[in-house]
């Protein structure tokens, strides 16, 4: 594979003063899809939360390039423009909002800072039709308010339909599967899938292996206890599975 | 470019400074400083008025006096005592002779002005701009004057008067000596007491039965004097099975010192008439400091006089430091219907207390308030309205919802009902909620794309959803643009 389009290199960050990410070493390239698995409190969702820019989250050492800029001295709506989607493990509901709105705002702010044209409702409503047939999800999804009372299946499908229109070049999925029922995980995993290319790099955390039976993940590491403790091919996922993060504990 | 898309663009723009806080150098006639009766002459004279009109004011100017000390003290807001005797009450772009007979006599300056607001008051080009947008009449209002009405003949054509008050008292006494005060008395409380005795000019509107108005009507208030108040008056009848939507907007230059605006409308829906009637106040909402801004003491009142009619205040409140108003409905004809939709944003150090008043007096007369408060800085906001069902209301009904909303840990929201139901069978309902814009919230939008204050923006904008869709389109569009400039700064 090519040049990494991400690599982590001793990423140490606090949470309130307590250290969660104790360094960090992680390169994905680009057109890899890299499962980040880990038991509850090794780090997972902080890392996706460093990479995002969320406040709240202090980087103590290491760096992070993304395309060869300094992701870590970016603004989370610069990175966003650069192309870096987090699908959120909790996404949030803004009432009064449309989804057709929120979405197409985004997008045309994301455009916009990187100058190019605003897409025009018109157009955005085919891109829209298009993604939403293909995530199996009703036209009437565009005309609801942002997450306002949607299913945990419907907010995580959300995610994953703005991640198609946004078209990321480095998506984290922050626990996608978590509280999807088999059906809803299949639905995700294909509208997933389809935006697999040469040029995408995938970032999948989870806890259990079976959203990768979908999702087939190039390489997979083991985040425990803030360091990635193993990494190896989906192989490593299905021994995980057997034998459980036991292994990766503190004592 | 349509002047309506200008408008817009203008606003889009504005940086996060009050946009529309310059003045514009023209030779001003003011009346001398203070208030006496002598002042109430001098006005009444300069506008010609009639004898009883004159004896009108001077009868307010006394109500005024026996109300000495007892201005309104129970609004959750703070403010030195305000000298009635420092301010003046007139000024005026001063004109040759009669006033301007057509929009190319008004003073060039004053055009200026209203092109640099974005007011379309060039018809042509109004005209030239309509494609798909509906048309819109404008008066405009400069310090105590008219400067110019457009659209005045289109209209007169289906018998709609839409001319300055002033001219009204001219040409229609009959109808302005039946329905001045009769909504707002004089002696109503201690700013409307004011108000009549000294209101300079302001709008006048009358849609005779069964007319449906073509076009939007609007008043565009501009204060622009330094040390002066603005004290516009607007009457607006809908006759029987009539039907109107009148806009009113407003700014004023940016000071040092607190100009006080204290305006009276009054509207009367006759039997199956309606009235809507939409603001947008952006007045100076003095600085970070708290430091100057206009004080905007308000009363608006309407009253359903017929069966089946219906009056519909929304607004939209950015601007001034202070804000006392209460737009309320007289429902006085049987299934006669009053609503209210607010947005109110506090920034800065803006107080405002404001909200409605819904008396039921006819039979299954209805009401409806939807309120949202934004506050955020060091802003401080109350909602105070009164659901009052009298004993006669039988089957009245109500339904009124308020929302808070709070940016940053140092502003406040209040939410103040008082219900008051004299019938057994009435229904009236009070939903309130308060919150904040969550870390969340913001990051979920940054994360997609959006800065703070864009992010701020969408939030906003849909948490004042249900109201900003009340508005005319254009409007509407306008208003949003509004609400996220005047929050800039809202989050750090």
């Amino acid at each position: 594979m090519s040049e990494p389009l991400l690599s982590i290199r001793n990423l140490r960050a606090s949470v309130d003063d307590k250290e969660v990410l104790k360094g960090i070493d992680l390169s994905v390239a680009a057109g890899e899809v890299a499962a980040i698995m880990g038991p509850n409190g090794s780090g997972k969702s902080t890392l996706s939360n460093v990479l995002a820019g969320r406040d709240g989250y202090e980087v103590t050492d290491g760096e992070v390039r993304y395309d060869g800029q300094d992701l870590l001295a970016m603004e989370p709506e610069e990175r966003a423009a650069t192309g870096v989607f987090m699908a959120f493990q909790y996404p949030v509901e803004i009432p009064g909002v449309v989804n057709a709105t929120f979405t197409r705002t985004a997008l045309n702010a994301q455009r916009k800072a990187r100058g190019e044209s605003a897409i025009d409702a018109i157009d955005f409503l085919k891109r829209a039709r298009a993604t939403l047939g293909r995530l199996e999800m009703d036209e009437d999804f565009l005309r609801r308010d942002v997450n306002a009372g949607f299913s945990g299946g419907e907010k995580k499908r959300n995610e994953i339909f703005q991640m198609a229109m946004l078209e990321p070049r480095l998506a984290i999925l922050d626990e996608t599967d978590s509280g999807l029922d088999i059906d809803a995980l299949r639905i995700v995993a294909t509208g997933v899938n389809a935006m697999r290319n040469p040029e995408r790099t995938l970032v999948v955390i989870t806890h259990y292996q079976r959203l990768l039976e979908y999702v087939v993940p190039d390489s997979v590491h083991v985040l425990a206890d803030g360091r990635i403790a193993r990494s190896g091919d989906r192989e490593l996922a299905l021994e995980l599975e057997r034998a459980g993060y036991a292994a990766f504990q503190p004592a | 470019m349509t002047p309506l898309r200008e408008t817009v663009e203008t606003v889009e723009r504005a940086s996060g400074e009050y946009r529309y806080g310059f003045v514009t150098d023209i030779e001003t006639e003011r009346a001398p400083t203070g208030l006496n009766e002598e002042i109430v002459r001098f006005i009444s004279a300069k506008k010609e008025e009639p004898e009883w009109l004159l004896e009108w004011r001077l009868k307010a100017f006394r109500m005024w006096l026996g109300l000495e000390n007892r201005e309104p003290r129970w609004a959750n807001v703070h403010f030195p005592k305000i000298d009635f005797q420092e301010a003046c009450y007139y000024a005026a772009p001063k004109q040759e002779g009669d006033g301007p007979a057509s929009l190319d006599e008004v003073d060039p300056e004053l055009l200026r002005t209203y092109e640099k607001l974005g007011i379309p008051l060039r018809e042509q080009e109004v005209l030239a701009g309509v494609a798909g947008a509906g048309n819109v009449a404008v008066d405009a209002v400069f310090d105590s004057v008219s400067v110019a009405t457009t659209f005045k003949d289109k209209l007169a054509e289906m018998g709609v008067i839409f001319c300055p008050i002033s001219e009204a008292v001219r040409d229609h006494p009959e109808l302005v000596r039946k329905y001045l005060g009769s909504v707002v008395p004089q002696g109503d409380n201690f700013y409307a007491a004011l108000n009549s005795a000294v209101f300079s000019d302001g709008s006048f509107v009358y849609v005779p039965k069964g007319v449906q108005c073509p076009m939007e009507l609007s008043t565009y208030f501009r204060i622009n004097a330094q040390g002066t108040g603005q004290f516009e008056r607007t009457l607006i009848i809908a006759d029987e099975g009539s039907r109107v939507s009148y806009l009113e907007g407003c700014t004023a230059p940016q000071r040092d010192e607190n100009q006080l605006h204290a305006a009276v409308v009054e509207l009367v829906a006759l039997k199956d008439a309606e009235i809507k009637y939409s603001t947008v106040q952006n007045w100076y909402p003095g600085d970070a400091e708290g430091k100057g801004g206009i004080y905007n003491f308000v009363t608006k009142r309407g009253a359903c006089r017929g069966a089946d009619s219906k009056i519909s205040w929304t607004q939209v409140e950015t601007g001034s430091a202070i804000t006392w108003k209460y737009p309320s409905v007289l429902l006085q004809g049987d299934r006669s219907v009053g609503e209210f939709y607010s947005v109110a944003i506090s920034n800065l150090r803006q107080q405002a207390d404001t909200g409605t008043k819904m008396i039921h007096l006819g039979r299954d007369t209805r009401s409806t308030i939807i309120s949202k408060g934004i506050s955020a800085g060091r802003g401080q906001q109350t909602y105070r309205g009164l659901v009052r069902v009298q004993p006669k209301a039988g089957g009245a009904r109500n339904f009124t919802q308020c929302d808070s909303l709070l940016i940053g840990d140092t502003c406040g929201g209040h939410t103040v009902p008082y219900i008051d139901v004299r019938h057994p069978g009435a229904e009236v309902a009070h939903e309130a909620t308060t919150s904040r814009i969550s870390d969340a919230q913001l990051f979920y939008c940054r994360q997609r794309g959006l800065d703070p204050e864009e992010a701020v923006s969408m939030i906003v904008n849909g948490f004042c959803r249900d109201v900003l869709q009340q508005l005319p389109m254009e409007f509407a569009v306008e208003a949003q643009k509004l609400l996220g400039i005047s929050l800039e700064g809202a989050v750090g």
